[in-house]
């Protein structure tokens, strides 16, 4: 093998195994975040993603500069009819991915400070308490999605 | 092989309607639906007066001559309603050339903060052939009671959400409430529906 290729596996894998490190220090884990576009002057809207903590934890809650406030909701269905609000925070029983999406939990961001366009970018800090009573607080970018995304489990089967 | 299935079903509707036309359109016929609810024994949204965006008053003879398709919501719920009128989206889509007759409503029960230039422009990025009502708190009332559509704010934080009903509403292009339809319904099983309904009128 070519030396300076092998040189470069061999900082690769390193990198790698730094990344896993990273990683395993890491105890709540978010993934496939994202956030529904607004219409212009459109002042709330949703965002979605999957947590998963490593031990029984709590989320608290959610933060985030594109909105005044933002808070945790549940929406449940009963009999064709949606009942929406806000919970004070959500379980989340280790190991489990639990999922906020426009079928259950979700954040909503309340009083947006701007209109979120597809494409956009936004910042959203979650914190979360262990069993043990320590938070943490984790940080991700969440995409902007079209408003018409149905988000979720799609419902329509078309793809 | 569906689109076969459904072209052909869309090619005997077609016949039916033409038939219907001849005969004066049989609305009593009672319609066996594969999905959706059968609500023909209901009378719901007769009298209904609320304001397009453009300030023009609408009712539902409106839509005479289009297949009505009424959902309520509001713009800053985050799920069931863009998700219903992204489903509505596709069911035009797939109801093909059929889908020019259906016509998607939206009646906002929170007309504090839909202002008409916000529910245009929602309604319209899901379809631009959507239309959005909306109407004064009074007029949302009774229009949500006529429908007996249930809907209650819900305190969050120094602001409010909104639970409501969230089925939708299908009327023939007569007038006649023929089904609800629900949220957990794909876009494909509502279109056999909805096909079933222009099959009479």
């Amino acid at each position: 093998m070519h030396p300076v290729l092998n040189h470069l596996k061999r900082t690769v894998c390193a990198l790698s195994l730094l990344g896993l490190a990273f990683q395993a220090s890491a105890q709540t884990k978010v993934d496939d975040a994202w956030v529904r576009a607004t219409v212009p002057t459109q002042s709330a809207s949703g965002a979605f993603m999957t947590v998963t903590a490593d031990s029984d934890s709590k989320l608290l809650s959610v933060a985030s500069p594109v909105a005044k406030d933002v808070q945790i909701h549940e929406m449940s269905m009963k009999n064709d009819v949606m009942t929406m609000g806000p919970v004070k925070s959500v379980e989340l029983p280790a190991g489990k991915a639990v999922s906020f999406d426009p079928n259950g939990y979700h954040v909503m961001l309340m009083g947006l400070t701007g209109q979120l366009k597809e494409g956009d970018s936004v910042p959203l800090t979650l914190t979360v308490e262990n069993a043990k009573g320590e938070k943490e607080t984790v940080e991700v970018k969440a995409p902007v999605r079209a408003l018409t995304n149905m988000g979720g489990h799609d419902h329509s089967k078309m793809h | 092989m569906t689109a076969l299935l459904t072209r052909r079903k869309v090619l005997a509707g077609m016949g039916v309607l033409g038939l219907g036309l001849l005969a004066g359109c049989d609305t009593r016929g009672q319609l066996s639906y594969k999905y959706g609810k059968d609500l023909s024994d209901k009378i719901l949204g007769r009298t209904f007066k609320l304001k397009n965006p453009e300030g023009e008053t609408m009712s539902l003879s409106s839509f005479r001559g289009m297949m009505p398709m009424i959902f309520f919501g509001f713009t800053q719920c985050p799920a069931v309603c863009p998700t219903t009128l992204a489903r509505a989206a596709q069911i035009k889509k797939l109801m093909g050339r059929d889908g020019d007759r259906l016509q998607v409503v939206f009646i906002t029960l929170d007309p504090e903060r839909d202002t008409p230039q916000i529910l245009d422009a929602y309604v319209k990025a899901f379809d631009p052939s959507f239309v959005a009502l909306y109407g004064t708190l009074e007029e949302t009332k009774a229009t949500a009671k006529e429908f007996d559509v249930f809907y209650e704010k819900v305190p969050a934080g120094d602001t409010y959400t909104i639970s409501h009903t969230s089925t939708s509403y299908v009327y023939d292009s007569r007038g006649e409430l023929r089904l609800g339809l629900s949220t957990s319904l794909t876009a494909q099983e509502c279109t056999e529906d909805l096909l079933t309904v222009m099959e009479v009128c």
